[in-house]
């Protein structure tokens, strides 16, 4: 099967002007595909740019040099240096992304944060509904809390948010960082379970996890991110 | 509109998918067309250089210190304040009209009708001795519309959008508070289904609690109705919850402009880094 995203020398440095003058190399030359099915787990020290790399395949950093390119629908596109309408649209067609903290809106209750990447590809009302009551009741969220925005939830409930509404929609490509880093096991192993479900529909994953179980327990290949500059490998 | 489904792929969801909302050739072709508009008051106090497209259903943040030029911009690029120089382009369905080169009755027609603009000072928007339900009614009878049932039909309907106890409809703004009156500033410029909002720093002057509320229901209607807005705003947190995409400005140009996440979240322009690492998180 052909690739869904190619990255080919992809380098970011952070300039910073605030305070003072700082000039930070974090990514070097990175070049790697992902295939549909398969989940790519970044690994490596704390500070080496997985983070990073995540922001940058989604549009949410800038990348300093190299190529992105992601095959959608209507073809192949450069994310490197596209126009922000261009982002969105693969945002909303094509690139799932998840934080490690979920972004809370005023006012928005739970059901709707999960309902609205849905709502937002034309599903129907009722359709987004069961399907996100399902995710909370799988992701075992007290049915009190569905109606209420998660501003006032636990860092864990947060983070199961975050996760149902990620998982609502199929997405081509769908990015993790650190998914299951607030959760105890029992949860952990129901997100693991989401994940393999993505890749045995048609999802590539770019993940990062911190958690070696989790990692082994999802991960088709790694990339490798050393420190020091050293090159990234995929192995 | 041509069905299709979105995701071609084996899982369950796809089955389900309806289609998504017309992203076709309307929606491809910008609205509007700001080619180098320059208005300026004294060296670098007002606007230059600026130039951009504006496509339907997007929001553009404008961000920036005080006396960048914002307002100024608003006002050129909104019709109330002719450029020095530079272009000011509309699409009215297959037309191009320039907006300076049209004639007043033109412009004014476009902004009582497509257009809305709504003010940081709701006294400035409103009409504060007319009750809320002629506030409202405004833009349909300018419009023709004469029907008095009708009218306040449109009007209930308005106020419920807008969150606002449809009991109070025969109320005056006098009588609201600074929250009720910025939601029925709101009706009134979207009753005419607007297609392009012009909004200068809409939840300023309020606190926070009541900004959330108007921020939510500007969020939604933005949605609802495939709005194309441009917000000027101070507040960065704003313009992470409406803004699509964001243009900052100081010293009356435009120093950088990019998606709206990418810019609060890896800013480039050294101004613009400091604006963002002078508040606490967005
Ligand atoms: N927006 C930013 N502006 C400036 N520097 C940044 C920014 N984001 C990340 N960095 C820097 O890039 C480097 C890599 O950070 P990143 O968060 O990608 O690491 P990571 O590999 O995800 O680490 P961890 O395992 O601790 O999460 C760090 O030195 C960090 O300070
Ligand atoms: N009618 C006018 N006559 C003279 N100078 C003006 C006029 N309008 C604006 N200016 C000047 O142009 C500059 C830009 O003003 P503008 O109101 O556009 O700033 P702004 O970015 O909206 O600021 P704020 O955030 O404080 O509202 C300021 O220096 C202002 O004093
Ligand atoms: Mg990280
Ligand atoms: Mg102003």
């Amino acid at each position: 099967m052909d690739a869904i995203l190619k990255v080919s020398g992809l380098a970011k440095t952070f300039v910073l002007r605030q305070p003072r003058d700082t000039v930070i190399e974090v990514l070097r030359d990175i070049s790697f595909a992902v295939f549909p099915g398969e989940c790519l787990v970044l690994s490596g020290p704390s500070g080496t740019g997985k983070s990073t790399l995540l922001r940058i395949l989604y549009g949410n950093y800038l990348a300093s040099g190299g190529s992105i390119r992601l095959r959608q629908e209507t073809g192949w596109i450069e994310l490197a240096g596209a126009d922000p309408r261009c982002v969105l649209a693969a945002r909303r067609h094509t690139l799932g992304y998840v934080s490690q903290f979920l972004r809370v809106i005023p006012r928005v209750t739970a059901l709707d944060v999960i309902m609205e990447p849905a709502l937002l590809r034309g599903y129907a009302k009722e359709v987004a509904q069961a399907k996100a009551e399902a995710l909370l009741v799988r992701l075992d969220i007290p049915e009190k809390l569905w109606s209420l925005a998660p501003g006032t939830f636990s860092g864990g409930e947060q983070q199961r948010i975050n996760i149902a509404r990620s998982f609502m929609v199929f997405w081509p490509v769908l990015l993790l960082d650190e998914p299951t880093a607030s959760l105890d096991g029992k949860n952990r192993q129901i997100v693991l379970e989401l994940i393999e479900e993505a890749k045995a529909a048609g999802s590539a994953i770019v993940g990062i996890f911190h958690d070696a179980h989790a990692r082994d327990a999802v991960a088709s290949r790694l990339l490798y991110m050393k420190d020091e500059k050293e090159r990234a490998h995929v192995t | 509109m041509n069905v299709r489904l979105r995701d071609a792929q084996p899982g369950a969801a796809s089955q389900l998918e309806v289609p998504a909302r017309a992203l076709s050739g309307e929606k491809a072709r910008p609205l509007l067309q700001v080619d180098d508009v320059c208005r300026l008051f004294g060296p670098e106090q007002g606007c230059q250089e600026v130039s951009f497209t504006l496509y339907p259903g997007e929001v553009l943040g404008l961000v920036g210190e005080s006396g960048s030029g914002k307002s100024t911009l608003l006002s050129t690029l909104s019709g109330r304040l002719p450029p020095d120089r530079g272009r000011v382009r509309y699409r009215d369905g297959a037309d191009w009209l320039d907006l300076y080169a049209a004639g007043e009755g033109r412009r004014r027609a476009l902004l009582r009708t497509q257009w809305g603009f709504v003010e940081q000072n709701p006294r400035d928007g409103l009409r504060m001795s007319v009750s809320a339900g002629a506030n409202i009614g405004e833009r349909l009878m300018a419009q023709g519309a004469r029907h008095y049932g009708r009218l306040r039909q449109c009007a209930l309907e308005w106020l419920r959008h807008v969150e606002i106890d449809a009991a109070r409809i025969d109320d005056t703004p006098e009588t609201f508070s600074g929250g009720m009156r910025q939601r029925l500033q709101i009706a009134r410029n979207l009753v005419s289904g607007p297609r392009l909002v012009f909004m200068d720093e809409p939840t300023g002057g309020l606190d926070v609690s009541v900004q959330a509320r108007i921020l939510d229901l500007l969020r939604n209607l933005v949605r609802e109705f495939d709005l194309s807005v441009i917000l000027v705003t101070h507040d960065l947190a704003v313009a992470r919850l409406l803004a699509d995409r964001l243009m900052v400005m100081r010293r009356s140009r435009i120093v950088e402009s990019g998606l709206t996440d990418q810019i609060l979240d890896d800013p480039q322009h050294p101004y613009t880094q400091l604006l963002v690492s002078s508040i606490l998180q967005v």
